[in-house]
This record gives structure tokens, sequence and C-alpha cells, in this order.
């Protein structure tokens, strides 16, 4: 007979059923025993069912935008929030606004109260500025007279000048490295350097001579407003006048002391981003003035947290720009290669803080940028994720954060867990009155998916921070249904095959390939849906289309390595094999017809004429 | 099982079965009365539309200990709406209850006063905004739109476009079902119920799958035979899968039933309750559809074609044929025909135990082997 061919072919086939199943068997262990490893053993609940933390979130006015705070920004801020604490869409964070400028988020219990806390507070404004001035941390010691009195020179050409003001900045940086030859050169370029060559740390930089810094500060002041020569740019650069009034703000920022880097951020994060500002490094090392930002953080479309492994950067963060945005950052770096120190770097600067000050060698085309600087796994992620998803249209205060219990009752819970068990003792009860023996391969296929899952689940649930909410609890259910149709498809199938009259083996054997294309085929249409509507969806629902993915796929895995090598194991066994009526294969039972193997033509002239 | 496990044979066999297919617009009809009901249900009764959509008023009480529970009673009472009830950090409540007129707030307000024997003035009454914005709800649109096109492309490939579009219209109906049972009872649209729908739309898809699986594999070499028709094929398919399908349909339903019936029996209105109504309604409606709207309309379809109509013609001409022959009484064909039958037979199912070995061969290459024999001596 050809059912050995069969078996070979299909996966998990009659050839070495029992290794497949010490396989899963072995898979179920080990995820067991991941779980239990990492210390959780129960799935992380959502919101609805374990409750949580919420806070409040009150917008904050903004210099220079009295109206901000209406319903579009508050909405808009409700979106970014919403995809910020649930980036994965299985976090099942709740995010709504309360009154006019409140916004609620409730976050589940056992999520990293402090983090989210940042994530939701941040208003992530990303800007990429030239650097036109660095100088050491703290409070400058000597301010030089030449700076005042340059400022004063070219103080009415401010702001006037968009248009012309923008070039000159590339004019400035371009004079001014010469006569400045100063520390600044020595360890920067270096360390921070876009190009994956750099190694050295950021703390280890900057020891600018403060002297040297003023003076370069003030040639550039002068040559700025004359030249301009140079290609077209957007944003227009400080002119000589605002020159002053930075660098005295340069002098009086202090960037080495916690409470004064808040202060700068503060400041830098309120000024318009076509205005200049003096901003501190986030490590504290070096205080720089920054040209008007020259690429927007609206351009970047994607950021990644990646582990750097061969720069030796430790983590870094991968932005992805659009065409419009790449095109400028092509442009903007390429004017900046040509500069001498330190204008030839620029700063990434989030929220007026400044996070990295990489120097450019190339024009950097490819819309591609990092981010490196000290980072933590935590911390990368953190802000890539912020800033996949953009800035805040308005800046917020947490004013409070409470604990929260469960917006479903204890009680309905419990109800629902006992309905949910005693629907599932019928299940039982229903499988075994029909099935009989087989329904053994069925209930064990079910713990094992069931086994599966819940592992799978709890291992998520630190890994992605998946949650479990109510939604997910009726998708596992309905799950129950899908899972156990492919074993139904599948005995029924065997069951076909031995009405035809075959034993159990090969029955077992041949009534698997077509049950097997029932089950992908319908387990594809499933997946489709889960597929489509996690990529396409946000929030619950891509929770929901997660959780379903998942029980699909675990349901293809059962069913391949876990109900078809018992089948076949089974079908060895003498109490299926010789079809006991307890078995629920029964072939007299089943109403088999004799197994006639003589006759080929015989009986289907018995059976088939009476239909039509 | 034993009466069960022999109907499933005789059903197999085609010694019994129902004619689904033949009293199709019997199933039709019932189909759209409860479609329109459902419809009708939406347009009149509209769909309530829980916090979560349209936001609605939270009440913030001073500390107390008034349980969840309580208050949630008193503000589903005064207020006539699900209310949702979490307790704060300092033993406060907020209490968040759907759409309220001013009045109805009012008095939501006074009554929870009431129940924790403070001043009115101490529970604080804010509006709040849905926790599922519209972002949410259109993308979830979108997405189903997506899916729906890439689902109907897929079936168009995997099965054929008939197939592909009496799955999507059994979806739409079940869909349409589901919602209007929502609107009639007047539950609250929570996401709950919302994921309960995309949850059915996932096994409505599911189940008409595996009935057309079937269905392909009944049809598969039809054109080479002149004993049925396609209509015929496909009903006997139906009943084929028929005891797969009860029983499927029986596992999926029970844990929901238990949720629905014994959960709700405990409990009275909840969240709870929503979902497994909105999965109880659209399991059963993705099982009926399966059968009596998605297969008729592709037997419906089918027999439109060109190609189907000629076989149609064939098995006609074949039965009258068949028929003066045994007017005739012709003892000595007998033993030809029953030949004959057993090979026309071979798309559905039924080859004879004993050919075994040879069926197995001729199934390795998509048993195309002998559809072509028989076609050839036929």
């Amino acid at each position: 007979m050809a059912a050995p061919k069969k078996g070979r072919r299909s996966p998990g086939g009659q050839g070495r059923p029992g290794r497949v199943l010490a396989l899963i068997l072995i898979a179920m262990v080990a995820l067991t025993g991941g779980m239990f490893a990492s210390g959780h053993t129960t799935p992380r609940l959502g919101i609805d069912l374990a409750g949580g933390t919420s806070f409040t979130l009150e917008a904050k006015n903004q210099p220079g935008k009295p109206n901000a705070i209406n319903k579009t920004n508050m909405n808009t801020a409700v979106g970014i929030i919403e995809r910020r604490v649930n980036g994965l869409g299985v976090t099942e964070a709740e995010v709504q606004t309360q009154g006019d400028k409140h916004i609620i988020v409730n976050i589940p219990r056992g999520t990293n109260a402090k983090q989210a806390r940042q994530q939701v507070g941040t208003t992530a404004q990303l800007g990429f500025r030239p650097v036109l001035v660095s100088a050491p941390a703290m409070k400058a010691p000597e301010p030089t007279p030449s700076t005042s009195a340059n400022g004063k020179d070219n103080g009415d050409k401010s702001k006037g000048d968009k248009s012309k003001g923008d070039k000159s900045k590339d004019d400035k940086n371009k004079s001014s490295g010469s006569p400045s030859p100063s520390a600044s050169t020595q360890g920067r370029p270096v360390t921070d350097a876009l190009k994956a060559d750099g190694t050295a740390t950021p703390g280890a930089t900057a020891t600018v001579s403060p002297s040297g810094k003023t003076d370069d500060k003030s040639t550039d002041g002068k040559t700025d407003a004359k030249k301009q020569d140079d290609k077209k740019a957007p944003t227009p650069t400080p002119s000589a006048g605002d020159t002053a009034a930075l660098q005295k703000k340069l002098d009086a920022v202090d960037c080495t002391t916690k409470d004064g880097r808040a202060k700068a951020n503060a400041d830098a994060a309120n000024t318009a981003p076509t205005d200049p500002i003096v901003a501190c490094r986030k490590d504290g090392t070096t205080k720089e003035i920054l040209g008007p930002v020259a690429v927007e953080g609206t351009g970047v479309t994607e950021a990644n947290a990646v582990f750097d492994s061969q720069g030796g950067k430790g983590w870094i963060v991968q932005l992805k720009f659009n065409s419009s945005g790449s095109k400028k950052f092509a442009q903007v770096t390429g004017d900046l290669a040509t500069k001498q120190p330190p204008q030839n770097q620029f700063a990434i600067v989030l929220d007026g803080e400044v996070v990295s000050d990489p120097s450019v060698s190339t024009s950097i085309a490819g819309g591609q940028a990092e981010i490196s600087g000290g980072f933590t796994q935590q911390s990368a992620r953190d802000l890539s994720n912020v800033l996949s998803y953009g800035a805040l249209p308005l800046s917020f205060d947490v004013v409070t954060e409470q604990t929260v219990t469960a917006a479903l009752g204890g009680e309905q819970l419990r109800a629902g867990l006992i309905a949910g068990a005693i629907g599932l003792g019928l299940v039982i009860i229903y499988l075994v009155a029909y099935y009989r023996g087989l329904a053994l391969v069925a209930l064990a296929s079910l713990a094992c998916s069931a086994v599966l899952t819940y592992t799978i689940m709890v291992l998520l649930g630190t890994a992605l921070s998946f949650a479990l909410n109510l939604p997910a609890v009726c998708g596992a259910i309905v799950a129950i249904g899908i899972t156990a149709d492919s074993f139904i498809v599948y005995f029924e199938r065997i069951r076909d095959e031995i009405r035809e009259g075959r034993t159990l083996r090969p029955a077992v054997e041949r009534g698997w390939p077509r049950a097997r294309r029932t089950i992908l085929v319908s387990d594809f249409v499933s997946f489709l849906a889960a597929a489509v509507l996690f990529i396409v969806t946000v929030g619950k629902v891509q929770g929901f289309a997660f959780t379903l993915g998942l029980t699909t796929l675990l349901d293809v895995v059962v069913v391949f390595f876990f109900t078809k090598p018992l089948m076949t194991l089974l079908a060895r066994r003498k109490f299926f094999a010789s079809g006991h009526p307890w078995s629920g294969l029964d072939p007299k039972r089943l109403g088999a017809k004799p197994p006639l193997r003589a006759s080929r033509r015989r009986p289907s002239a018995t059976v088939d004429p009476k239909e039509a | 099982m034993s009466r069960l496990g022999t109907l499933g044979a005789r059903l197999y066999r085609g010694e019994v079965g129902y004619d689904f297919v033949g009293k199709r617009k019997i199933w039709y009809g019932i189909s759209i009365l409860i479609t329109i009901t459902a419809i009708l249900g939406l347009a009149v009764r509209g769909l309530n539309m829980g916090i979560e959509f349209s936001g609605g008023a939270v009440f913030t009480t001073p500390t107390t200990s008034v349980s969840a529970e309580d208050a949630r009673r008193t503000a589903q009472d005064a207020s006539g709406h699900t209310a949702i009830v979490q307790k704060l950090g300092n033993h406060s409540l907020r209490v968040q209850v759907s759409e309220l007129t001013t009045d109805q707030s009012r008095k939501t307000q006074e009554a929870l006063a009431k129940k924790l024997d403070v001043s009115t003035d101490k529970v604080n009454t804010d509006i709040v905004g849905p926790s599922w914005g519209d972002e949410i709800a259109n993308k979830a649109w979108t997405g189903l739109g997506v899916f729906m096109i890439l689902v109907v492309i897929y079936l168009a490939i995997a099965f054929e476009w008939r197939m592909a579009l009496a799955a999507l219209i059994a979806l739409i109906h079940d869909l349409t079902i589901t919602v209007g049972v929502y609107a009639l009872v007047g539950f609250e649209v929570t996401p709950g119920t919302v994921i309960g729908l995309l949850t059915i739309l996932g096994y409505s898809l599911y189940d008409t799958v595996v009935v057309f699986d079937g269905l392909k594999e009944s049809s598969k070499d039809i054109t080479k035979q002149t004993r049925f028709t396609y209509s015929e094929i496909a009903n006997r398919s139906l009943n084929g899968t028929l005891v797969r399908s009860i029983n499927t349909t029986v596992v999926a339903l029970l844990p929901v039933a238990g949720l629905l019936f014994i959960g709700g029996g405990f409990l009275g209105a909840g969240m709870l309750n929503d979902i497994s109504l909105a999965l109880f309604v659209g399991l059963a409606a993705g099982a009926y559809s399966s059968i009596f709207i998605a297969t008729p309309l592709v037997a419906d379809l089918k027999e439109r074609d060109p190609q189907m109509k000629a076989l149609a013609k064939r098995v006609r001409a074949r039965r009258a044929a068949d028929a003066a022959k045994a007017e005739q009484g012709a003892v000595q064909d007998e033993a030809a025909e029953s030949a004959e039958a057993d090979e026309d037979d071979e798309p559905q199912d039924a080859s004879p135990a004993g050919v075994v070995g040879q069926r197995d061969r001729s199934a390795g290459r998509g048993r195309g082997g002998r559809g072509r024999t028989s076609g050839k001596r036929r």
C-alpha cells in the first residue's frame, strides 16, 4: 500500500512520530521552564481585568502659542500618547481626554510606571541643529569683551533677513574654522562621528578652552552678515545681534548641575525652531550654541534602537527620513562637512537637550542617520519609540499618578471564569460522548495548545508587555473552537477512510493530506485576518489581532506536531487499531463497508446509485 | 455516538441527506428576512455606543468605603447606562458613564453622593473623551476593508471567484445579523463587542473556507462525469461535511454559551454578557451561513457557467437514456453500468475498498489519471 509513502511526505508522518512528539514535548517543557525562569507565572492582565496606574496629564500653555490647547491638539496628543504607551498594541493601555485640558492615561499593573510616565510626558520635539559654538559645561568664568562688542554692531539685523541669514551660517562656519584651531578640535569629531568609526566615549571629549571659544564665536558674528553666496537653505541663522545675546546666555548657562540643565532645556525647548538656542549636552559635558533647526523631526519616519556591535558605540538609535527630510539632511550634512570643527557638527536636539552632536565628514545621503552616545538598551528603545510616533503638539505635566482597580469587577471576572470552565466541561463531555477514545487525542491536543498559549502569553508579557484583556480572553475562547475544528476535520477524514473499508493505520495516513490541506487553507484565512488587522490598526484591535494570529499559528503547530504524530502512534495500539467500541473508530459503528479486497467494482454499485 | 455515527456514515455515503441546495430559496428567504429585521433594528433603534466610543461623564468621589460594585449599581440605576467604576489609589472612586444629558448627569451625581453619604458637590463631575478615539475606529475600518479585499483575492486564487464572492456575502450576512441583534437588544457597544465582531469575522470565514474546501474536492473532476450536476455534488459535499460542521459548531458554541447563559444568569448585564452575546449570535450565524447561504450561492453561480450548463444538459440526457434503458429492463447492462458508475463516481469519494492501491497511486498525482481514463472511455 501506498500509505507509508504518503507518511514520509507529510511532516510528522509515520516515519518517526515519536521524535516529533518528543520535540514538541521538549518545547513545552522548555517554554514552561522559561516561564518559571522569567519569574512570572501568570500572564500580564489588561487594565480591565487587573487595574493599573492612572496618570492625569495637564496641558501647559506654551509661549507664543496662546490657543494651542484646543480640541484638535488634545486629540492629536491622545493619539500620539496612545501609540507611545501602546507601541505594539499589546500593552492594553488606555488614553482619553478629560475635561478641556487633561488627558488620562491608564496603564495596566506590572508596567514600569516610571518609564511609562516618561514616555507619556515627553514632548519629543526633535530637531537637527548645526553647532555654532561648543563650550565646556560650567559657567563661563571670563566673558570676553569681544563678544558684547560684536553683538552691538550687528544687533539690528537680527531676525529680519531670514532668507539671507541662513546662508551666512554656512559662511560663518567656514570662516570661523580657521581662526579657532582651539581645543574643541581634539576629542570631539571622533567621538560622535556619524559613521561607525567613533569609539571614544562621549564623556572623554570637550576639553575646550573658554577663551578660544569666545573668540571663535565673535569671528563668526562678523563674517556672518556679510557673505551670502551659498546655496539656498530654508531656515535663517542668527545674525550678530543674536549672537551676542546668545553668547551671554551661553556664558550664563550651567550644564554641570541637574537643575542648570533642566533650566536650559526648558528654555531651549520653548524657543521657536527658527531661532538659535543655547543647549546642554545630555551628559552634562558641554554646552553649545546651536543654529536654527535645519532638519525637523517631522522628517523622521522611523526610528529603531539597534546595538552597534561593529562601531562599539553600544546602543544607538537609527533614524529614517522621508524623502524631503533625507534631501534636506543630505544637503545640510554636505554643507557641514566642509566646515572646520566644531562647526562641522550638528546637534540632535530633543526637547531642548542635545542628545548627541556628531561631526560630519561627508554628506550623508540615503535618508538615514543615527544617534549615539551613552544609551542603555532601555533608553535607546524609549527614544526610538518616542521618535517614531512624533512630537506632541502640546507639552504636558503629569499632575496625578494613582493606582486604579479593574474596570471589570472581580465578581464578574470570577463568574465569567466559572462559566467558561463549565462551558469547557461541556465540550469535554460532548467530545467524549461523540468521539470516545479519540476524544483523548482531542483533549490532549487542546491541553497541549493551552499550555503553549499560556506559556507564550506569559513570556510575551515579559518580553513585549503583552497584556491579556477581556477581548483577548474571548478570542482565546473562540480559539478553542477553531483549534478543536482542526482535530474534528482530521477525525472525520479518518472515519471516512475507515468507512471506505480501510484499516486504521492506512486511514490515519491517507486522511492526513486531505485534512492537512483543509486546515492550512482555513487557518491561512484566519492568519490573514490577524496579520492585516495587526499591521493596519492600532490599540486594542491590534492586541486582538495579535492574540488571533498567535492562536492560529499554535493551532497549526499543534495539529502538525502533536495531533498527527499522536494519532500515528495510537493507530499502532491494538485498542484503536482493532476498532474497540470505545475507541471511537469501530468500523461497524461507523458503518464501514466490508473490506472486500478482491472485487474492484462490486461494492460501489450497492451504494452509489441510491444518490441522485 | 453510535446513532450519530451511523448517521455520519449514511450522510457520507449519500444515503440520507438534506437538500440544502434544492431548498435554497427557502433559506435565502429566511436570511433575507433576518437581515432586513437586523437592518431595520439598526435603522430604528440605532446602536447604543459605549463610553469608550462616545465619551461621557466621569464622576470622581471623595475617599469612601463604598465598594466599586455598589457604586456601579447605583450609577447604572440612576443613569440607565452601563457604568465603569474604578477604585483609585486613595480609595476614591472614578465612575464613568457614557453620554448623559445634563439632567441624567445631575441625577447620577446626586445618587452617588447619597450612596456615599456626602454632599453632592463633593462628587466631582467632568466630561471625559472617548478612550477609543476616532483614529482607532477608523483604522479598524481600514483594516477591515483591506482584509476583505485580500481575502477575496486569496479565495479567488485558492478556490475561484464565485466562492470568494459567496464567502464575502456570507460574511456580510453574519456581521449584519450580529450588529442587528445588538441594536435590537440595546446592548452597549464597547471595544469588547467590536472585537467580538472581528472574532466572528475570522470565524465565519474560517468555517466557510472549511466547507468550500470539501466542495472543491468533491467537484474537482466534475466535468468528467455525467451522473451529477454541480448542485447535486455541492449538496452531497455539504452533507458529507455536515457532521464536522455540527461538531465544530457545538464545540465552539459551548464555552460561549456557558459564558452567556450561566455567566449571564449569575450577573445580569455586564461586559462579559455583551461579548458572549456577540460571539454566540455571530458563531451561530457563521456556521449557518456557510451551509445554508454560501454553498447554495456558489451552486447558483456555478450553474450559470456554460460548462456547468452543458454538464447539466448531459446529466439530463443521460438520465433520460438511463430511464429508457431501465424500461427496456436490459439485465445484461447491469454490469457495465455499475462499472461505469464506479468510474464516474470518482470525484466524490466512493472508490471501492478493493482499489486502495490504485487509488493511492493516482492520488499522488492529484487523481487526474483516472479521471482522464474514464473521460476517454466515455
